[in-house]
């Protein structure tokens, strides 16, 4: 197999390639910050005139919440009631599989083709 | 300064990267030690309690154990490759010569941005920890942690750059001292004791025992990975081992299991000592929960030993993930996969200081702008991802390879349960962060999915074909 000689890169060219990289990777991991579609759905649920045993706290977990500064039902009502929306739809979760396992195909199949070159090279002009 | 390129052939001198300035052969086995649990112990003191957040204290635990498992397989898989392909750039030089290029640019990146976002969650949790000493020594303002946020990893930065083994030395002294405050809150609660201040029993009935039911325990594998992620690194040190083939196996499967331990003590104090609620909530409740478990012994001896515990164990992961990103990024470059300039070596101190220098803004931008949360997800989300690979890359290796054609420093037994335990526990973890975190998850692989056209498509015409295969094995059976 003939040998493959790269093109060489100009520096303007590699200094184009990181920050189109640094781009991507920034990008992909604050756009769903910034448009407020990142983190999870955890919310609390409202309890009206919270007490710490409408709360759900025994007389262990008040002494703890007391430790920890917090004096009434009320300062801890947001931590004790939030909670996780874990309700989801099949559709969303066929996409998260589509999209995870359609990602690892790709990229063995391109891997494989370019393996085979590197393999090729390596072992056939010895 | 002289630039010493490791692409160039023509000033070959060491194996088949060829060079007269190769990355120095100065570790042992404690040091790999040191640099595998140096990066995870930190998530023993943060993080981790995210999962009991997204399940309650039992599914904690239950997730710390099949975590536990996972990174079992991590590391028995790991030391098999490692102790045959030691290399710098780890699972990156792994993929690159049992896979295939595009495989290994992208394990390439997760591994950047695995130990990037990793250290930008130790940089806030310090900032955090200093923040609160203020409050505890009479400060009448809040804190701007931002200072400390960029000299811990500036300083970081600058330790890395002047030399490897100082830094894991380093490293092996504050990790060592971490752990130990670990085992001294254990002691010092008295668990055996009828006087324990722990409350399990009271702390965890009626709603609290499993407060999403089981669908919880399977939503805190996201954040069970938190216990131990980072372990894999120890393949980073693979080329600056002077004895890889014991070394690196000895150094993770030590690490892993004192990883167990550290995670199973951490949980058990934790829980005993705070409502699941104050515990699950990392961002306004316990951000350091050890150092909070501490505070509520009223112990100010405890205060001070698992404040500097804290503080030692996020300097230590910062510290070695600086190590491990930049040898990642620093093998890329070596070929080509990135621009070559980031693939030179340091001409004194023999270390990869352009990828060192490069990755700090990287870091700053996550640790000043980010949620710990958000940044803790990302870090798990790339780490999940070069997990999958793993199973993929021994089957691929064991076929390729048979045990008779190349001799392994270590063989892990039992093959390929390892990898398909691997394989159902990481499809588990997917389905974990999908609950709660899913635009994450879809944001994060479609980066990759475009990255991965960008390089087969157009990055890839810079890289020789054959000069990517530099270890000396036979052709792979089936090629």
């Amino acid at each position: 197999m003939a040998r493959y000689i790269p093109p060489p890169q100009s520096k303007l060219g590699q200094v184009i390639d990181v920050i189109v990289l640094l781009v991507l990777s920034i990008g992909a991991l604050y756009i769903p910050l910034w448009m407020g579609l990142a983190g999870s759905a955890k919310a609390p649920i409202v309890v009206d005139n919270p007490t710490w045993e409408s709360l759900g706290q025994n007389p262990t977990m008040v002494e703890r919440w007391n430790q920890l500064g917090f004096a009434d039902p009320a300062s801890a009502h947001d931590m004790i009631t939030a909670r996780f929306d874990y309700s989801f739809t099949w559709g969303a979760m066929a996409l998260m599989v589509v999209v995870i396992v359609g990602y690892f195909a790709l990229m063995l199949r391109l891997s494989e083709k370019e393996y085979r070159e590197v393999i090729a090279e390596k072992f056939e002009r010895r | 300064m002289a630039d010493f390129d490791i692409t160039s052939k023509s000033m070959d001198g060491i194996a088949s990267h060829g060079t007269k300035v190769g990355l120095a052969r100065v570790l042992g086995p404690a040091h790999v030690w040191a640099l595998g649990v140096g990066i995870v112990l930190v998530g023993e003191y943060m993080g981790w309690n995210f999962a009991v957040g997204k399940g309650g204290a039992y599914a904690a635990l239950i997730a710390c154990w099949f975590a536990g498992i996972l990174y079992s397989c991590v590391a028995m898989i790991d030391s098999e490759v490692t102790s045959t392909v030691a290399a710098a750039g780890g699972q990156y030089t792994q993929a690159k010569h049992i896979v295939g290029p595009l495989m290994a640019f992208n394990v390439g990146l997760y591994l950047v941005f695995a130990y990037t976002m990793l250290e930008a969650g130790n940089a806030i949790t310090l900032g955090y920890l200093i923040s609160v000493a203020a409050d505890m020594t009479g400060a009448t303002q809040a804190l701007d942690q931002r200072p400390f946020i960029i000299l811990s990893i500036v300083f970081l930065a600058w330790l890395n750059y002047r030399g490897v083994l100082a830094t894991l030395t380093f490293n092996l002294v504050i990790t060592a001292f971490a752990f130990c405050a670990i085992l001294v809150l254990f002691v010092a609660s008295a668990p055996w004791s009828a006087d324990s201040p722990l409350a399990h029993a009271e702390l965890m009935s009626g709603q609290a025992a499993l407060p999403y039911g089981w669908l919880g325990v399977l939503a805190a594998m996201h954040f069970g990975l938190w216990f131990y992620l980072g372990i894999e690194g120890t393949t980073q040190a693979a080329e600056e081992v002077r004895s890889p083939a014991r070394s690196l196996p000895f150094g993770t499967l030590a690490g892993i299991m004192t990883l167990l331990i550290a995670a199973t003590l951490t949980w058990y104090i934790c829980v005993g000592f705070l409502p699941w609620e104050y515990l699950g909530d990392g961002v306004n409740g316990a951000v350091a929960p050890l150092f909070s478990a501490a505070q509520m012994t009223g112990s100010n001896a405890l205060v001070i030993i698992l404040g500097f515990g804290t503080l030692f164990a996020t300097l230590a992961s910062a510290n070695g993930c600086i190590n491990d990103a930049s040898r990642a990024w620093f093998s890329m470059g070596r070929d080509h996969y990135l621009p070559q300039w980031f693939g030179a070596v340091h001409p004194t101190y023999r270390t990869p200081y352009r990828s060192i220098i490069f990755l700090v803004p990287i870091a700053l931008i996550f640790a000043l702008g980010a949620p710990l949360d958000q940044v803790i997800t990302f870090s798990i989300l790339s780490g999940l991802l070069g997990y999958t690979f793993m199973p993929i890359n021994i089957i691929l290796f064991r076929r390729k390879w048979p045990l008779d054609t190349i001799k392994r420093g270590y063989v892990h037994p039992f093959h390929p349960i390892p990898a398909l335990v691997l394989l159902a526990l990481c499809s588990l973890t997917y389905f974990a962060v999908f609950l709660g975190y899913g635009t994450q998850l879809i944001a994060m692989v479609s980066f990759y999915i475009v990255v991965s056209l960008w390089f087969h498509f157009w990055r890839y015409r810079f890289v020789k074909r054959a000069d990517q295969f530099t270890m000396p094995w036979p052709k792979p059976r089936g090629y």
